[in-house]
């Protein structure tokens, strides 16, 4: 780690730190999106260091969250309501699982890695979906119960005399009191970014490079690059599985619809939107769509019709009409074209923008050059 | 970069923490109730339904019943149900003038008819819009587990539509009430006239839409069936999201089943059952007997996406526009002057509930939920469809009479597709409240 890489950290730890000072004013200064940001900007990490390490486009990750979030329940209905047990377990388990999709996935690269990677995420869906009912719960979503075991709690005596019991950590309530799940979240995310950076920055991140840029080149040097992705494979399943494990600490439920191909490509949109291979990239790609997804879907043809108000009525209604068609429940086509636009003109994401940026105003060394240590991918 | 520097990064960022997290722990220690409105000077209701999936038609009527609710509230348009309600004997607390002297604003959501997207919705209006009181449902499943968010955060929620036994069964709570009927009550209105129908001895094929909904009516179904001498040859769980059901239609053919019944809501009903006349199943005769299908919960919206279809299909609803009591006609004179067509169970239910709670807030004097609650359970109230209503206290569930309805032979329009068979008093469809086990935890 260099003095940048520091200051890097030190931006971002910054960044989640204020997100209560700073979010109101973008409308974001409530508990449940600032989790959001944080769990999924986690998440988008985790993703970066497969991908945008060695190039390697895993399509399935959401079923990493998924499992995650069905660990972190189960361990709070078998266990204790505390977070850290369930969050540890939903990382180990995000890797266990990592390792044995990746000892299988990894055989092939490219297209067929990213399709057997869908393919196991798909399964891992129908699953939870509708054949692991009992384990899962089905359409229903796991949820806490008032029969639940709890040993941990009985047994000292934290167990509620009626009612259902809040997550807590170290006996502070979480999923009743969202700022503190929010701490939480934002604290494991700063950590988890440190850990990326430190990986990044690493022997073993230039080796992944040197696997993306050329990996016959790699084999012909003597290098066996398998064990090396399966490393990092396993260390993106376990980001996810955190990922997952968290959100279930802050609303302790677990659906299958977390585990869709849709969110497993959200992920992906994340990355690449906010720019592939760079520290900050996918984390404000995360924040980018976690906020559209909250504002956009929310509209509806009233606030269009209100928000036009002022041009003349018979323009008024048929360019709501069609601004309707990308609000609301079609706020994926938004997105849709948001993400056709930056992958057109600016490869490089909203990363590359902010670099274009300062480089068109010419200040030469300010706070966001930093950010752009890295090239982005391709 | 020394070791040092590390540190004093780790420690400046522990203690910006420390520093922004005071402020907001305090707050949140210091205030009375959730989104207390006479804090924050605005009073907001939210409307968490189902804008888009398969119950998504149920959501949007449910959407124009709570518009209609608010304008009654705050003595816009011409009061509807206002005017007819009574409670524990006494005309409505509600004035007219919002509530508590504060206009009524309201925020609404989509549900998606996902449980994640749902919580996710409501924790949004909880947090950042700052509601007193949530309503919404369509899904069973989505509302127990919002109404578990409700517990957690001490918000009141009034259930829309939800029709599993599980919301004021086992997984009833303090913060949840409903207003609707549910699967045991469908059972027990509808076993009688089944029993008159089709004769004590029939073999029924089951088809439940596989969440806590499918399952509870399933189960109560086959009990109150049971116990006319039916018989259950099979019960086949269907996903929520199946919309061709022609793989698990064919094998009731083969079953010796003579009787389909179809646990199914909204759009995965309108689509078994389409499938199933289209399969002629209709004309099929079994064992010696004409096939039928019964649909346990019926509702107008249905019936209308199914059209012919439906015709002499029997089944069970809460409420129906054609009811003749001076409130039930009162609500659809408003709803239909605004739509232009009339409202729904779901409508009904959600209509009622926002008065409900508006009026008991008023009768409390305060928005605080540890007054509100004590003042809706055991609250009897009148005048708003169905005769007189108990909340009873132990469950948060309504106790009302049901509708046993049958598909109209010769429908007079597109509204006109159910008529009423029977409506099955209150007496016959209570039960006690330990038969569901649960616990409503603290206030």
């Amino acid at each position: 780690m260099r003095k940048r890489d520091y200051f890097l950290l030190f931006i971002f730890a910054a960044v989640m730190l204020s997100m209560p000072i700073w979010g109101p004013f973008i409308d974001a200064g409530y508990p449940d999106i600032m989790q959001r940001f944080a769990v999924f900007g986690l998440i988008a990490v985790g993703f970066n260091l497969l991908f945008g390490l060695t190039g390697y486009l895993s399509f399935g990750h959401a079923a990493f969250l998924g499992i995650g979030s069905y660990t972190a329940v189960w361990c709070f209905k078998l266990f204790t309501m505390d977070v850290i047990p369930a969050i540890i377990a939903s990382t180990i388990m995000g890797g266990l699982v990592a390792l044995i999709l990746g000892f299988v996935a990894l055989r092939r690269s490219g297209i067929y890695f990213s399709i057997l990677t869908l393919a196991f995420a798909q399964m891992m869906y129908s699953l939870a979906y509708s054949v692991l009912t009992p384990l899962t719960n089905g359409e229903t979503g796991l949820q806490l119960a008032l029969g639940d075991a709890r040993v941990l709690d009985r047994a000292l005596g934290t167990n509620p005399e009626s009612g259902l019991p809040s997550t807590s950590f170290l006996g502070f309530g979480v999923s009743n009191q969202g700022m503190t799940g929010y701490w939480i979240c934002a604290i494991v995310a700063i950590i988890g970014f440190y850990i990326a950076l430190r990986i990044t920055r690493s022997s073993f991140g230039i080796m992944l490079r040197g696997i993306k840029s050329n990996q016959t080149r790699m084999s012909y040097t003597g290098l066996a690059a398998r064990p090396y992705l399966i490393t990092v494979f396993v260390i993106s399943g376990m980001y996810a599985g955190l990922a997952g494990g968290l959100l279930a600490s802050v609303d302790p439920l677990a659906g299958a619809e977390r585990m869709y191909w849709t969110a497993s490509g959200e992920i992906v949109l994340m990355t690449i939107l906010g720019g592939v291979g760079t520290m900050f990239g996918p984390i404000l790609g995360a924040g980018i769509i976690k906020w559209l997804e909250a504002k956009l879907s929310t509209f509806n043809e009233s606030v269009v019709e209100q928000a036009m108000a002022f041009l003349p009525d018979s323009i008024e209604h048929s360019f709501a009409v069609v601004a309707s068609k990308f609000v609301g429940e079609g706020w994926h086509l938004s997105l849709g074209v948001i993400f056709m636009l930056i992958v057109i003109f600016l490869p490089g994401g909203v990363m590359e923008g902010l670099q274009r940026l300062v480089g068109l105003f010419g200040f030469g060394k300010t706070k966001k050059q930093g950010a752009d240590t890295s090239t982005p991918a391709e | 970069m020394s070791k040092f520097s590390r540190r004093q990064v780790l420690q400046g960022a522990a203690a910006t923490g420390a520093a922004l997290s005071t402020p907001l722990v305090l707050n949140a220690a210091a205030h009375g109730y959730t989104n207390d409105p006479t804090k924050s000077g605005k009073l907001v209701f939210g409307f968490n339904v189902p804008q888009t999936g398969p119950y998504s038609e149920e959501g949007k009527d449910e959407l124009r019943a709570y518009e209609l609710a608010v304008e009654h509230i705050n003595g816009e348009g011409d009061g509807g149900m206002l005017n007819t309600m009574t409670v524990n004997g006494e005309g409505p607390a509600l004035k007219g003038n919002g509530v508590l002297g504060m206009k009524l604003n309201y925020v609404t959501g989509d549900t998606q008819t996902k449980s994640d997207a749902a919580r996710a919705s409501a924790r949004k209006m909880i947090e950042n819009e700052g509601v007193i009181m949530f309503s919404g449902g369509s899904s069973s499943g989505v509302a127990i587990a919002v109404q578990g968010l409700a517990q957690e955060k001490k918000v009141i929620f009034m259930c829309g539509l939800t029709h599993s036994n599980d919301t004021t069964g086992k997984d009833r709570k303090r913060y949840g009430f409903r207003h609707f009927f549910n699967a045991h009550m469908s059972g027990a209105a509808l076993a009688p006239v089944l029993k008159n129908a089709m004769g004590g001895e029939r073999r029924a094929y089951h088809l439940t839409a596989d969440y806590t909904w499918g399952w509870s009516q399933e189960e109560s179904i086959m009990n109150s069936t049971g116990a006319i001498g039916w018989e259950t040859v099979n019960a086949v769980r269907t996903p929520l999201k199946t919309s061709d059901f022609s793989s698990f239609l064919t094998p009731v053919l083969n079953s010796g089943a003579d009787v389909l019944v179809l646990n199914h809501y909204g759009k995965n009903m309108v689509d078994s059952l389409t499938q199933a006349v289209q399969l002629g199943m209709r004309d099929k005769m079994v064992n010696g007997k004409q096939l039928e299908i019964v649909v346990p919960l019926y509702s107008r919206l249905m019936a209308q996406g199914a059209g012919e279809n439906v015709k002499g299909i029997y089944g069970s609803t809460g409420w129906s526009w054609q009811l003749t009591d001076a409130g039930s006609q009162a609500f659809v004179k408003s709803f239909g002057t605004k739509y232009g067509f009339p409202p729904s169970q779901a409508a009904h239910t959600c209509y009622v509930q926002t008065l409900l709670y508006a009026n008991a807030c008023e009768l409390a004097g305060t928005f605080d939920p540890a007054a509100v609650i004590p003042t809706l359970e055991g609250m009897d109230f009148d005048g708003m469809g169905n005769g007189p209503v108990h909340y009873r206290a132990d469950d948060h569930q309504c106790f009302k009479d049901v509708l046993v309805v049958k598909g109209k032979d010769n429908p007079s329009s597109n509204f006109d597709l159910l008529e009423i068979v029977e409506v099955t008093p209150r007496a016959q469809v209570e039960y006690d409240s330990n038969l569901y086990a649960g616990d409503l935890g603290p206030i």
